[in-house]
This record gives C-alpha cells, sequence and structure tokens, in this order.
C-alpha cells in the first residue's frame, strides 16, 4: 500500500492550487459527422464490413438457418459450434433436425478447461448472436455471455454473426447512450470490425492472424 | 525458451547508433516505405480538415481534464474495478512491478506466459525478469514474436518488426522453427499463427497492456487487429494487465474520440479489427474467460513528469506512433538507434522522466524542430516546444535546480562561459565594435577547425566589411545624392 499512497501522494502535490477541469465534453462532434438516415445505415456497415475481407448476407428471419448451411457446405467443413440456449440457437437447431445435413453442430455447454484441445484446434466454425451493429465504423457489438462465452467468435476460423437489421446504430456514442453502457457493462464486452488481420511483415495485409480467417455477418431484415 | 533471452545488447551513443543506421541501405529502406505508407493512410482516414481539427481539440481536452483530476479518478478506477472483481496493485518502479507479477504467477504456480502487446512491459523488461525465474514469457503479437525470436527489441511502438522484410522474417523462422523457407507472407503468418495458438491454449497466465482504463464504470479497453490480445485475455486462467498510471480516463463516452483518434492516427482505419472492453473475471456461471484479473499500475518516472505542469503534457499521450512516422530523423535512423523502449520524437519526450537525461543526453537535440509531430499528435501535445525545454533542463547548472530527472547531463561550465561572454559582447555597443573591428582586421587568423561543423563544412571567416559598416556607408551615400 506504500506504493500506492506515495504515487497519490505525489500526484496531489503537483495539482496543490489547481482546480479540476471542467466536463466540457462536445458530444456534436463524436455524432453529427456519423450519421445516416436509417435506410443507408446497412449499406455504410455493409460496404465498411466488406473493405476489410467481411462476407455479408441479407437474410429473411425465417430462412436464415439455410442460409448457413450452404455457407458450411460451400466450404466442405464439418461442424459449427453454437449456442443451444439462445432463440437463434433454437432455430438452428431445429432447421438441423428437420433437414439433417451432415455437418455437425457443436454446443458450447460446458466450461473451456474440459474441451480446451478440441476448442482450439478441432472446431471448423461457429454462430453467435450481436447486440448490434454500428455503422460509422462497419462494427459488430457482442455481449459475451452464459450461453455464448467469449471464445465463441475468436477460436473458430469462420465466425458467422447474426445483425438484426434494426439493432444497427449510427455511431459508437449512440449505441453507448441507446443501451446505457455506462450504467453497467459485462464482464466483456467487444466490437469486431472485420476478420482477425495483421501488417507486422512489410505491412502486407494477411488475414487471420489468431482469430477467425473469415467473418460472416448475417444481417436479418426485421418482418 | 524457457532459459534466459539474452537481449542484444547496443553499444555506442545515440550519434554512433545513428551514424550505423544512416549506412544501412537495407534499413532506410524498409523505414522509408514503411513510414510513407503509414502517413498516407493517416491523411486518408482524415479526410475532413474541420472534422480531424474538432476532434483533436476535444482528445486534449479529456486528457487534460483527467490529468487534472487524476489522483481522484485513479481512486475511483481502483474501487470499480475492485467492485467488479479486479484486483489492483500499485508499483512506484519497475522492479516493483515485476515482482508484484512474478508473485501472481507464482501463487498459481504458471510456468508460461503468454503476452498481448505491451509497451509499459517493455518498460519493465518483464520477459528477462521472467526468464530468469524460469518463467517462460512469450510474445505473440506477430511483429513482437519476430522481435523476440531475433533476441530484438521493437523498433516502432505499433509496428514492432518493421525493420525487417519477409526474407528476414523467413530466415528467422527457418532457424528456430524449422519451418522451410518462403517469400509468402500469407505462408510467413500462418506459420506464426499455428506455433503461437498452442503457445496460447497452454499459456498458464495472459499478460496485457491497457490503452484506455475507464474510471466510470472499472474497464480496461484494448485494441488490436490480430485477436492475440483477446486470446491472451481470454483463454488463461489469469490475466494481468499492466499499465502506466496516465491511461485512465474519467467516462466511458471519453474513449469515443480518443478510439477514433488512436486508430485512425495509428494504422488509418475508421477502428480496429478488435476493440476488447474487460470489466470482470469469469462470473461463476459462464464457461471462458480468465478466474483472475489483475491490474498493475505503474508510475516509473511519470509522476515526476507529471508535478511540472508543462512536461504534464506529455502523459496525454496515446501511444498511437503518428509522432514517429511524420518524424524525419526517426525515418532515417530507425527505432534502435534512439536505444530505449520509446522511439521517436516521443520517446525523447517521455524517456528523460524514466531513465533521466543521463542515460539519453542527446535526445533532446536529436531532432530539427520541424513541428511534424506536434502537428499530427490527436492529442495535441506540443512535442518541439517541450524538446526545447528539454534542451535548457540539459543544460542548467547544478545550482539552478533542473526540473526533470537528471537535468544538467550536458552542462559545459567552458560553453557556459563562452555564452556569458556573447551575451555581453552581443550588449553593450562599444565592446561590440572593438569586436567587429578586430574580427574584420585580423579575420585570416580564424581557427580552420571548428569542432564537428568543419568536418563537413568549411570553416566560417569573417566578412572583410561589416554589416554595419556597408550600412553606413549605403546610407551616407543616399543621403550625398
Amino acid at each position: 500500500m506504500n506504493a500506492r499512497n506515495n504515487i497519490l501522494n505525489k500526484l496531489r502535490a503537483g495539482l496543490s492550487g489547481a482546480t479540476p477541469r471542467p466536463d466540457d465534453f462536445d458530444e456534436r462532434l463524436v455524432t453529427e459527422p456519423w450519421q445516416y438516415a436509417p435506410e443507408d445505415r446497412i449499406g455504410r456497415l455493409r460496404s465498411l464490413m466488406e473493405a476489410v475481407h467481411t462476407e455479408v448476407h441479407t437474410v429473411g428471419s425465417k430462412d436464415w438457418p439455410k442460409t448457413v448451411a450452404g455457407i458450411l457446405s460451400r466450404r466442405n467443413l464439418n461442424n459449427l459450434l453454437y449456442a443451444p440456449e439462445t432463440d437463434h440457437g433454437k432455430q438452428l437447431g431445429e432447421h438441423w433436425q428437420a433437414t439433417e445435413p451432415t455437418i455437425e453442430l457443436v454446443a458450447y455447454d460446458r466450461p473451456v478447461e474440459e474441451w480446451k484441445d478440441t476448442l482450439f484446434w478441432g472446431v471448423d466454425a461457429s454462430i453467435t448472436g450481436t447486440v448490434g451493429g454500428i455503422a460509422a465504423t462497419g462494427s459488430l457489438v457482442l455481449w459475451p455471455d452464459r450461453h455464448e462465452p467469449r471464445l465463441m467468435s475468436l477460436l473458430p476460423p469462420l465466425h458467422i454473426a447474426l445483425l438484426r437489421a434494426s439493432q444497427v446504430e449510427d455511431n459508437l456514442y449512440t449505441m453507448m447512450q441507446r443501451h446505457n453502457w455506462s450504467s453497467g457493462l459485462p464482464t466483456n464486452a467487444l466490437l469486431i470490425s472485420g476478420p482477425s488481420k495483421t501488417a507486422d511483415i512489410e505491412q502486407v495485409l494477411a488475414y487471420g492472424a489468431h482469430g477467425p480467417k473469415e467473418l460472416v455477418v448475417l444481417v436479418i431484415e426485421d418482418e | 525458451m524457457s532459459q534466459r533471452i539474452p537481449v542484444t545488447e547496443l553499444t555506442g551513443d545515440f550519434r554512433q547508433r545513428a551514424k550505423e543506421a544512416l549506412g544501412d541501405d537495407q534499413l532506410r529502406t524498409n523505414f522509408r516505405n514503411a513510414m510513407d505508407s503509414l502517413m498516407t493512410k493517416r491523411a486518408d482516414a482524415f479526410p475532413d480538415e474541420e472534422e480531424r481539427e474538432g476532434l483533436r481539440e476535444l482528445g486534449n481536452r479529456i486528457k487534460a481534464r483527467a490529468l487534472s483530476r487524476l489522483p481522484d479518478l485513479l481512486e475511483q478506477l481502483e474501487t470499480r474495478l475492485t467492485e467488479n472483481g479486479v484486483h489492483v496493485h500499485w508499483a512506484e518502479t519497475v522492479e516493483e512491478a515485476n515482482r508484484i507479477v512474478h508473485g501472481i504467477i507464482e501463487r498459481r504456480q504458471g510456468r508460461r506466459v503468454v503476452k498481448g502487446k505491451s509497451m509499459v512491459s517493455e518498460e519493465m523488461e518483464m520477459n528477462d525478469y521472467l526468464a530468469g525465474r524460469g518463467i517462460e514469457s512469450l510474445e505473440s503479437d506477430m511483429g513482437e514474436y519476430i522481435v523476440q525470436l531475433d533476441n530484438e527489441k521493437p523498433s516502432h511502438i505499433i509496428m514492432p518488426a518493421i525493420h525487417k522484410n519477409r526474407r528476414q522474417v523467413s530466415r528467422l523462422f527457418h532457424d528456430h522453427l524449422g519451418e522451410p523457407e518462403t517469400d509468402d507472407v500469407n505462408e510467413l503468418i500462418r506459420i506464426g499463427r499455428r506455433a503461437l495458438r498452442r503457445k496460447f491454449m497452454e499459456a498458464d497466465v495472459g499478460v496485457s497492456g491497457v490503452n484506455f482504463a475507464i474510471a466510470e464504470t472499472g474497464t480496461l479497453l484494448l485494441v488490436e487487429n490480430e485477436g492475440n490480445g483477446r486470446m491472451s485475455t481470454t483463454a488463461p486462467p489469469v490475466h494481468i494487465a499492466v499499465t502506466g498510471i496516465e491511461k485512465v480516463v474519467q467516462n466511458l463516452r471519453d474513449v469515443v474520440p480518443l478510439l477514433s483518434l488512436l486508430t485512425r492516427s495509428a494504422l488509418g482505419q475508421p477502428i480496429t479489427t478488435y476493440v476488447n472492453l474487460i470489466s470482470g473475471p469469469r462470473k461463476p456461471e459462464e464457461l471462458d474467460g480468465p478466474e483472475e484479473v489483475h491490474l498493475v499500475l505503474l508510475d516509473n518516472g511519470r509522476t515526476g513528469a507529471f508535478a511540472d505542469a508543462q512536461m504534464r503534457q506529455t502523459l496525454n499521450c496515446i501511444r498511437c506512433g503518428a509522432c514517429m512516422n511524420h518524424c524525419p530523423v526517426y525515418t532515417r535512423v530507425g527505432g534502435h538507434t534512439y536505444g530505449e523502449v520509446y522511439p521517436g520524437p516521443i520517446g525523447k519526450i517521455i524517456t528523460p522522466h524514466m531513465v533521466g537525461l543521463h542515460k539519453v543526453p542527446d535526445h533532446p537535440s536529436a531532432s530539427s524542430l520541424c513541428g511534424a509531430c506536434g502537428e499530427v499528435c490527436p492529442v495535441k501535445i506540443p512535442i518541439p516546444e517541450l524538446l526545447q525545454r528539454l534542451r535548457q533542463e540539459n543544460v542548467k547548472s547544478p545550482e539552478e535546480e533542473p526540473g526533470v530527472k537528471d537535468g544538467g547531463a550536458k552542462y559545459s561550465r567552458s560553453e557556459r562561459l563562452i555564452w556569458r561572454l556573447w551575451q555581453q559582447l552581443n550588449s553593450r555597443p562599444g565592446i561590440y565594435r572593438l569586436f567587429l573591428w578586430g574580427a574584420t582586421r585580423f579575420r585570416k587568423l580564424t581557427p580552420k577547425k571548428a569542432g564537428p561543423w568543419t568536418d563537413n563544412h568549411t570553416a566560417p571567416v569573417p566578412a572583410r566589411r561589416s554589416l554595419h559598416d556597408l550600412a553606413k556607408d549605403h546610407l551616407a551615400r543616399q543621403g550625398g545624392q
């Protein structure tokens, strides 16, 4: 605790006689340049995400599981990590039961420690929901939880994310305001704006540095 | 790699290393290409000058506000984080910080540490410290990994391996990992991915830095493109974040403009692939994430800079690297020439507070004061002004009580005497006229050698007649017409 007191005391000594600066945050600077007509938001998000190697499809709220099956079979993948307890997980499970594709559905239903090897090396793809999107930067917002844990959007080489068109906000500031982030964040919140990438060698862009090599966004149009 | 990693020893001083770097064509090409491209990308990311300047001003105000309440915000951050289940530690020195980190690892009987990118851990030389105690500490950012494999230090804070080209990386992977040589960058990245994925899986502890620590919510925000930061903070059972005390901001909304300034200034990207907001360890019902999260707050000279209202501005820095990308000196000599953790313009103004001017006496003057660094700084640190201040501190006599650690490193009595005489000469007309009279008449006696100047230039010789003299004549002629 000595270090703590020493640091704080030195800082307080440095501030003696000074008054704290007022909070004059001008929100217009972070909102006005980044406003879009509702019908343009998806277009903006799509073009930014496509520019960083992301595949974006518009899908219906009923038939998207078919699109998922198609994406996987086109790539000859064997399995898909999913969250069986979520609404979209249930919908996916029903579709799988009805159509019986050869692709195995793998549920993330136990602590990572119990099956680390499989999660790190044996999963081809994953599908997760999102809490929304951000048009200004082309970003998805994920709040991992018990049902859709953090590693789901990180370990598999292909990550498929479901995004409701109505949940795309103009910019990060409006996203924070709309969902009142400052009054409570989950243990981990994420903005994801493309597949994992690096330009550390000669500034040559390479995808799939450590996380997914591919990101597919399914935009669900509301009915 | 569990044995002690010998770090390449830096030899000589700044001048000598600069001379060597300037003669290295490969290095100069690598840097020139990289800096040109980074400058273009930044310019393209800020197409609207008004928007850019508004945002820079806001960024500056947010940091100034945070610094004006720094002790309170640090306490608030500690309270919120503790409520969220994060352990907060304080360290005045890098030695203390290393002891804390080592203690946490020991308690978990950890042997393998995997690290996301953290400049503060470079300050601490954490890899060496842990390796010396039998703990493998592996960098997982591709660039940092490459640099570590070659026993080097990063040469750029955002692009650590920018001094190397693909052939050099391929050779390194071949020698250390037994991989066949390749010219394909994608293949090189695949090799790195495979090697590091196993490390992420096996690691006992993950270490990361912090880009912004948010006092309001008790949140650590990290940005990255690769996913190694998320791996390091999510996969191992323990996550230790290390950061400088200046990284705290007051409110969550404050990070909106700072984030935009950071990624656009650093890489020209509207946002990085991942923005990772960590507010606590795994909850009992959750299936992954670290069981323990620790934050180590490091001083290491920052309170010294803070004590001086002018030098306090160095703590605005959000570590984007734009100042080095735009620096004509950095571009030509590269990051290693500076011999310290933080190179380039920002390194020149923050390093003295950490290690003292005695260790970096040439840093303040290794600048043309062209002003590019100050112009591009996203939080408006007046870098050229601070460099001039450091130049003054650098030559202060002990009686003048230098305001920076080891100030007066370049103080010389003879230099001071010469300047004092020069001052007298120029402020007394009588003596000045006498000097002019002598200088113009005995000009042939000017020494042919004038220190380093005459290594590359001919020695200056006073003119036959002084300007004063010529002007007098000229005016007399005009008067006579």
